[in-house]
């Protein structure tokens, strides 16, 4: 199983002191944190895409290469992608890149966004939430997996004999996970190409969570890829601790009480119940994590938001090092022990060459494709 | 045959003029199904214990549980009285809170039943320019009364003018009660009724 964070890159006040970073200060943290997940021992960093204040995660890929050149060892990924809003020429070139630069460290999770106006803003119409992302991901899929593509869509202009480059590193494209919410059309998008899911899994009760995860898991047995149990599911969640859960709850209520999203709405203890919110000890979080298993099955990887509502640097890094110390290792342990064989961990880099039978440099030189023969430039003779 | 009547009262004081206009036309629709040989469950839904919870829906998107339950009284009844004082020439904020975080399908076909409280009978109207519009969007069936009680309607206990009303809009409440026409199928569950995702692929979400 797959331990990190994720990050939505808000730029907020800290309620405890009125400060608010500025915007180079909270990309430096980020990148501090991300460095941190990686020394405590964490899988998977993590990041949110915005494209409006109060938010510093546009331009992902910038982020995540920075961090790549930084680090060794973590996956690097996203929470989500916009693939409503993102032409998915970019998204492909632009994974397809970090895959190079960080040897495989990449895959994605896929979101439609949650910000209504940044439609317009990338000339697109938020009331096609759901066809752009299902017309694009399957232009990013051709995109990836075939060398030259001929494509003609609703939503962006058509590709005549394109080549998407650099091609993905060892001929594997990164792993997907399609993240929602509460959008059926999503879990089902996730189940038929047989994609992990990503449920956000904060700031709602997990109910949502279960009724998503159990579809999703029920079409990708349908569609052919496995067992239910043997989908590919992550979970969000959120947590802040001390050693004395007393400790925590008094530490972290400011930051609860104006936190956007849920501020100024229920108590912590009234939210703490109704979501999977823990503020407490690490035994408190070890305890409500294994929890999860019990309403999702057996599952793949586990982000936590670590970072949010104001919380200064060196607080965030100290969680990490509770979360990396004193609560991921008994997670590992105790998960591991539950997990039947048969349930797959979930893919990587390695995994997906390895079950492509070998790795293969994909290079599609100038001259002519391998696999049509045709150029670049001649596709319109083609045609 | 038993028919769910769910009742929504929005007064804020207690004892409020509002819950006693609502159990008395509750009260009139139970005598008048009775009447027509069926029988009536009222589940009286009172907004001020869960004016709170109103607004912590307002902010996190979700309702508490206890808000989560009136929601499902309310979405599985199988018809509405709702009533609520009138403040400042319109509904009551709290009132139009509930009907703001209920499912925009919830009350559709639902035979319902408006009423309102005020004190003075200036405010009448507002059943009329507020109430039903509101309904209407919310694709309710709304009978054709609408039950306004002023503070003098409570005093006047002689001309049985409030009562009229109340028993002629019970009475075009229970009439829309009939087993042809109560609307019992569940809504179709999204996450049981999937659309394929060859559909989806072809454009027809």
């Amino acid at each position: 199983m797959q331990f990190g964070i994720f990050t939505v890159g808000d730029v907020t006040t800290d309620p405890t002191t009125g400060r608010t970073p500025t915007e180079h200060e909270r990309i430096k943290a980020t990148v501090a944190i991300a460095k941190k997940a990686e020394e405590v021992g964490l899988d998977v960093f993590a990041t949110g895409e915005h494209h409006n204040p109060p938010f510093i995660a546009s331009a992902p890929t910038t982020t995540l290469a920075y961090i790549g050149a930084q680090t060794e060892r973590i996956i690097l990924s996203t929470a989500t992608t916009l693939i409503t809003t993102t032409d998915p020429v970019l998204i492909a070139e632009n994974y397809a890149k970090l895959q190079h630069l960080t040897d495989g460290r990449v895959d994605l999770v896929m979101g439609r966004g949650n910000t209504g106006p940044v439609y317009p803003w990338f000339g697109k119409d938020i009331r096609q939430g759901i066809p752009l992302a299902i017309e694009n991901y399957a232009l990013l899929r051709r995109l990836w997996r075939e060398d030259v593509v001929n494509w003609e869509g609703k939503f962006r202009t058509p590709l005549q004999g394109f080549t998407s480059t650099p091609r993905p590193l060892d001929g594997v494209p990164p792993f997907v996970w399609h993240g929602s919410i509460r959008s059926p059309e999503i879990a089902e998008q996730a189940a038929y190409y047989g994609d992990g899911f990503f449920a956000n899994h904060i700031f709602w009760p997990a109910s949502h969570t279960q009724r998503m995860v159990n579809l999703y898991r029920r079409r990708f047995e349908h569609y052919g890829h496995g067992a239910a149990d043997q989908a590919i599911v992550g979970l969000g969640g959120q947590a802040f601790m001390r050693k004395n859960s007393q400790d925590a709850v008094r530490e972290f209520r400011p930051y609860f009480d104006n936190a956007p999203v849920y501020g100024h709405g229920p108590s912590l203890e009234d939210f703490a119940e109704m979501t999977p919110l823990t503020v407490g000890s690490p035994q408190q979080v070890i305890e409500r994590t294994l929890g999860f298993r019990e309403y999702v099955g057996d599952y793949q990887r586990q982000l936590f938001l670590m970072d949010h509502a104001g919380l200064p640097l060196k607080t965030v890094l100290e969680q990490l090092d509770i979360l990396g110390e004193e609560v991921v290792p008994v997670l590992r342990k105790e998960f591991a022990a539950l997990k039947p064989a048969h349930v797959p961990d979930a893919p990587t880099h390695a995994s997906l060459v390895a079950a492509a039978a070998g790795g293969k440099d994909s290079t599609v030189y100038a001259e002519a494709d391998s696999a049509t023969g045709s150029r670049a430039e001649d596709a319109g003779a083609v045609r | 045959m038993t028919y769910t009547v769910a009742v929504v009262s929005a007064g804020l004081s207690q004892p409020s003029s509002t819950r006693l206009l609502a159990d008395r036309l509750a009260e009139a629709v139970r005598a008048q199904v009775k009447e027509a040989g069926g029988e009536v469950l009222v589940e009286v839904v009172e907004l001020r214990p869960l004016a709170h919870a109103l607004a912590d829906n307002l902010v996190t998107g979700f309702p508490p549980p206890e808000l989560e339950a009136a929601i499902a009284a309310v979405t599985s009844a199988d018809a509405l009285v709702a009533v609520t004082p009138v403040f400042t020439a319109s509904y009551a904020g709290l009132f139009k809170t509930f009907f703001d975080v209920l499912d925009k399908d919830a009350l559709a076909g639902k035979p319902t039943l408006v009423a309102a409280t005020a004190g003075t009978a200036r405010h009448s109207l507002v059943l009329e320019h507020a109430l039903r519009p509101l309904f209407s969007y919310l694709r309710a069936v709304v009978v054709p009364t609408a039950v306004f009680a002023a503070t003098e309607d409570f005093g006047d206990t002689t001309s049985g003018q409030l009562q009229e009303r109340i028993d002629r809009a019970a009475g075009e409440l229970a009439a829309l009660l009939a087993p042809s026409t109560v609307r019992r199928a569940p809504a179709p569950d999204p996450f049981e009724e999937v659309t394929p995702f060859e559909e989806l692929l072809r454009g027809n979400g």
